[in-house]
Order: structure tokens, then C-alpha cells, then sequence
């Protein structure tokens, strides 16, 4: 306990009396984390809107023309029914329809408060119980009189889903990389203090300190220098990120039919996930670069 | 208290110490002289575990050294204080905050620190200039400081490498009465010097090394075989 008190004052210490160098680390890991940010926050959006369009377009939506009376919709969902494979049919109504929408459309849904008419048409969703079975009924139901038009994405979803698969694992590498990058960049840093202290150090060593006596304080100051800059990326990017989704937050939910994940729920997971790869790369950093400094 | 058995140590195209074995004794005084580049340096070297030895065993207190991992040299040097020509102060710290430094190394307690760090001032005879920075002090102030550094953990063995080489012969003889003294109060002291006056002053044990090789082991004056220990003045 008191040598964690003795660290973490030294730590200080030291950020204190090598401000330039401190600074130098802080905006090292800095660019790092932000630039790990931007990949952080295009990956979390990615997975949702790939998790919202898994979670709709399973299914076989047929949409109902609207002259279609109720007793020739049930007509329809009896002989989709009989179809080898489905496993289910729901009948899903002009209303809602549209509240469904409005639910999508979050804060703008009331935009659609506006409109005289609702303009969705009502659907049957078809679930199937293979891929295999999906073409085949879509093309039988979207033939039957009465319907409309025939929503299946299920190549689209595949398709999607291994391009956002690509993307993620892209994403996974280049921050991999990003992190040797830090400690790499972070480690020359901490080298320059340890150099500029390697007589403290080899007057330690003679006086018989442990190694992990010397190396406390330095690991400390990586650590606070870690800590330092995760909070400050962290805020960097909630700050520009907030400003980004009230700016384009409607036209992507227009287009994609998809929210943007809130900055609220982004921020705190950031933290969290900035704080570790702070500390760590600033402790890893100064113990690889005193290495040297402490062989024998 | 040290005893070398038959070390050999080799480096890259010279030799540092050839076959050398020799025994210093609890609460000796040595002095270890001879040319640059004799052995001197690696002598002292292998004591602290600087470098490693080619061959032989070295015995520090009891303990053999050429076996000890890197984790146990810390406890090693414990043993061991060291005082160099250069003093190797720490600039930005005041003298009593250097010598407290050494036992902050070894984790002692502000309490203990706060005590025993005035003593040892005042057995050094700095009293009056604990608050000062290194660069405010005399040299031989500056190696008083270095000694009470060196002792303050009470160390069976000081190692003294040419302490009076920045010195002018006043204030060298002081630095060696504080030497002895500390020497009566049972610590082995282990001296490199090139100071013939000192040692002929002092008619204390002399180990002399020249190419790796003890060349001459009693007590006495300097150059008891003139000729033999050359290239000094």
C-alpha cells in the first residue's frame, strides 16, 4: 500500500518535472485512441444496423394491395399456410404498419403524424423454416391475387453480412495494429525520461533497489499518461460523434432505416474500453523501454 | 567476508582477472591498487554482480555470487555500500533527502528514515548542510553525502572506488579518517586508489593487480617492488 502511494506520487513526479515529454506521450496515445475511436464507433453502428436488418429480413413479407378484402387476405394466409416449409403467418395491419415505422424513425416520427393517409400497405410475414424452402414460397405467395409486392432479402442479408463481417475483421486488424503502433511510439517516449534518469537508475540499482522498485514509477506515469488520454479521446470523440448523429442522425435513419447508436450508450462503453487500452499500452510501454535499463 | 576461488574473468580480446583467489577478511581494510585496466575495475565489478565471472567462485558474506539470479542481486548489493570518485548524487534531491533515498529503496518506514538519517549526518560531519542540494557542496562534502549514502543501510561491505580521486590532499585526508572510522565500527572497506600517499599513510593491508594477476598481498606501503607496479605516478 505504500509503496502504491510511493509510485503513484513519483509517477507524478515525474509527468511533472518532463512536462514536454509527458505532453508528448499524452497526444501519442491521443491520436491512437482517436483514430481506434472512429473504427470503434463505425463498428458498433455497423453491427447494429447489421443485427436490425438480420432481425427484419428473415422473413417473408407480402404486402396486401389495399382493395383486398379481409376475407380474401385470410384466403391467402390459409393457402400460404398449406405451403411446404412455413412454419408461421402473421397478418400485420395498415396501422401498424405505420407504428412500426414511427417506432423506426424514433424522434422524427412524428413527421408522419402529418400525413392525411396512411400510405403502408398491410402484410402477411411468411417464416420459413429453411433457406431453402424461402424461394419457393415467395414466388407462390407473390403470385397469389390480391398481393402486391414481395419483400425477401434473403441474398441481400448474406450478402450484407459478409461484407460487414469483412469490415469488422478489417477493423479488428487495423486496431490491432493501431495498439503495437501506441506501445511502439509510447515505449520510445518513456525511453527518452528513462535515458534522461539513467543514472538515478544505475545509482538505484547499487544501492540494491528491485527491479520492480525502479520500474514502479515509471509504470505508474505510463498509466497516468494512459488514463489521461483515454479521458480525453473519450470525450474527444462523444463530443464530435454527438454533434455528428444530431446533424445527420434523421438522414440516416431516412436511408438506412436504422438509428445511430445514442452517444450516452457509446461514451460510457468507450470509457471503459479506452481506460484499458490506455493503461495498458502506457504500462507496457515503459516496462519494454526499460528493458535495457534494467539487465544486470 | 570475500573470497575469490580461482576467478577467471575473460572479455571479448583482453583479459579482466586471471585465475585470481584471495581472501578479505571481516572488518579489513584493503586497498586494491594498480594500473589502469589491471583488474581493478572487475574486481570490483564481480563483487556487486556487475558482470559475471568465466570461471571460479566468489563468496560475498557467506553467499556465493556467481550462482545468484538476477532477482537476488538486489539482496546483494544491500549488502555492499558503494562510494565512487564521482560521488553519483542525486542533483535534484537535497542531502538528506539522498541519503533517505537509499532507504526508500529498501521500503524502510518514514519513522525509521526520519531518525536514523540525522545520525548518519552527523557521523559523516554534514549536519549543518542536510537541506542543501549536491551542486551547493563542497567535493568533500559531496562524498561525505555519497558515504552516508553508502552506510546508512549498514552494510558489511563498503566499496570505495578511488574516493579521493576528485580531492585535494586536505580534504582527502578527511574523507580516509571517515573511512576508518567507519572501518572500526566493524564495516570491511574495500578501497580502489592511485593515491601512493594515502596508501603509505594509511599501512593497511595492499592487494596489488597488474594484467589480471594479484602481483603482490601484504600490508604495508605502496610500491614495496618498485617497478613492479607501474604506470602510475
Amino acid at each position: 500500500m505504500n509503496s502504491l502511494i510511493y509510485n503513484i506520487k513519483q509517477g507524478f513526479t515525474q509527468i511533472f518535472r518532463n512536462k514536454g515529454m509527458s505532453l508528448a506521450s499524452v497526444f501519442s496515445i491521443l491520436a491512437m485512441l482517436i483514430i481506434l475511436g472512429i473504427f470503434f464507433v463505425i463498428m458498433v453502428n455497423l453491427n447494429l444496423f447489421t443485427e436490425m436488418v438480420e432481425q427484419d429480413y428473415d422473413q417473408i413479407e407480402v404486402f396486401i394491395l389495399d382493395e383486398t378484402t379481409m376475407s380474401e387476405t385470410q384466403g391467402i394466409i390459409d393457402k400460404v399456410k398449406k405451403q411446404e416449409g412455413v412454419t408461421g403467418v402473421s397478418y400485420r395491419t395498415k396501422a401498424q404498419a405505420l407504428e412500426i415505422m414511427k417506432d423506426r424513425w424514433g424522434e422524427s416520427g412524428y413527421l408522419l403524424d402529418s400525413l392525411d393517409d396512411n400510405p403502408f400497405p398491410a402484410s402477411i410475414l411468411i417464416s420459413v423454416e429453411s433457406i431453402d424452402d424461402a424461394n419457393r414460397v415467395a414466388e407462390y405467395a407473390g403470385s397469389l391475387k390480391g398481393t402486391e409486392d414481395v419483400k425477401y432479402y434473403q441474398e441481400t442479408v448474406e450478402k450484407l453480412t459478409s461484407v460487414t463481417n469483412f469490415i469488422q475483421i478489417g477493423a479488428l486488424v487495423v486496431m490491432a495494429f493501431m495498439v503495437i503502433v501506441s506501445i511502439v511510439v509510447v515505449s520510445n517516449t518513456v525511453k527518452l525520461t528513462v535515458f534522461a534518469r539513467s543514472k538515478e537508475i544505475k545509482i538505484m540499482r547499487y544501492m540494491g533497489a528491485t527491479n520492480w522498485f525502479i520500474r514502479g514509477p515509471f509504470i505508474a506515469e505510463g498509466i497516468i499518461i494512459g488514463i489521461f488520454a483515454a479521458l480525453i479521446s473519450t470525450g474527444l470523440i462523444s463530443l464530435i460523434y454527438g454533434r455528428v448523429a444530431a446533424a445527420v442522425g434523421t438522414q440516416v435513419m431516412a436511408i438506412f432505416s436504422c438509428p445511430l447508436i445514442p452517444v450516452s450508450y457509446l461514451a460510457g462503453n468507450m470509457l471503459i474500453i479506452f481506460l484499458a487500452l490506455g493503461v495498458s499500452i502506457g504500462a507496457w510501454g515503459s516496462i519494454i523501454s526499460m528493458r535495457k535499463f534494467l539487465e544486470a | 567476508m570475500i573470497k575469490f576461488d580461482h576467478v577467471t574473468k575473460t572479455y571479448r580480446t583482453n583479459v579482466g582477472l586471471d585465475d585470481v583467489s584471495v581472501n578479505i577478511n571481516k572488518g579489513d581494510f584493503v586497498f586494491l591498487v594498480g594500473p589502469s585496466g589491471a583488474g581493478k575495475s572487475t574486481f570490483i565489478k564481480l563483487i556487486l554482480k556487475e558482470i559475471n565471472a568465466d570461471g571460479g567462485s566468489i563468496l560475498v558474506d557467506g553467499a556465493e555470487v556467481t550462482t545468484l539470479s538476477n532477482r537476488e542481486v538486489p539482496e546483494l548489493r544491500r549488502k555492499i555500500g558503494t562510494v565512487f570518485q564521482d560521488f553519483r548524487l542525486l542533483p535534484k534531491k537535497t542531502v538528506f533527502e539522498n541519503v533517505a533515498f537509499a532507504m526508500e529503496v529498501l521500503h524502510k518506514n518514514k519513522k525509521q528514515i526520519r531518525k536514523q538519517v540525522p545520525q548518519i549526518l552527523s557521523l559523516v560531519g554534514i549536519t549543518d548542510k542536510a537541506h542543501k542540494y549536491p551542486e551547493e557542496l563542497s567535493a568533500g562534502e559531496q562524498q561525505r553525502v555519497a558515504i552516508a549514502r553508502a552506510i546508512v543501510n549498514n552494510p558489511t561491505v563498503l566499496i570505495a572506488d578511488e574516493p579521493t580521486g576528485n580531492l585535494d590532499p586536505a580534504t582527502a585526508a578527511e574523507i580516509m579518517d571517515l573511512l576508518e572510522q567507519i572501518n572500526l565500527r566493524g564495516t570491511t572497506i574495500v578501497m580502489v586508489t592511485h593515491a601512493k600517499d594515502i596508501v603509505d599513510k594509511m599501512k593497511k593491508r595492499v592487494i596489488a593487480i597488474e594484467k589480471g594477476k594479484i602481483v603482490r598481498d601484504s600490508e604495508g606501503i605502496y610500491d614495496v617492488f618498485k617497478g613492479e607496479v607501474n604506470g602510475l605516478e
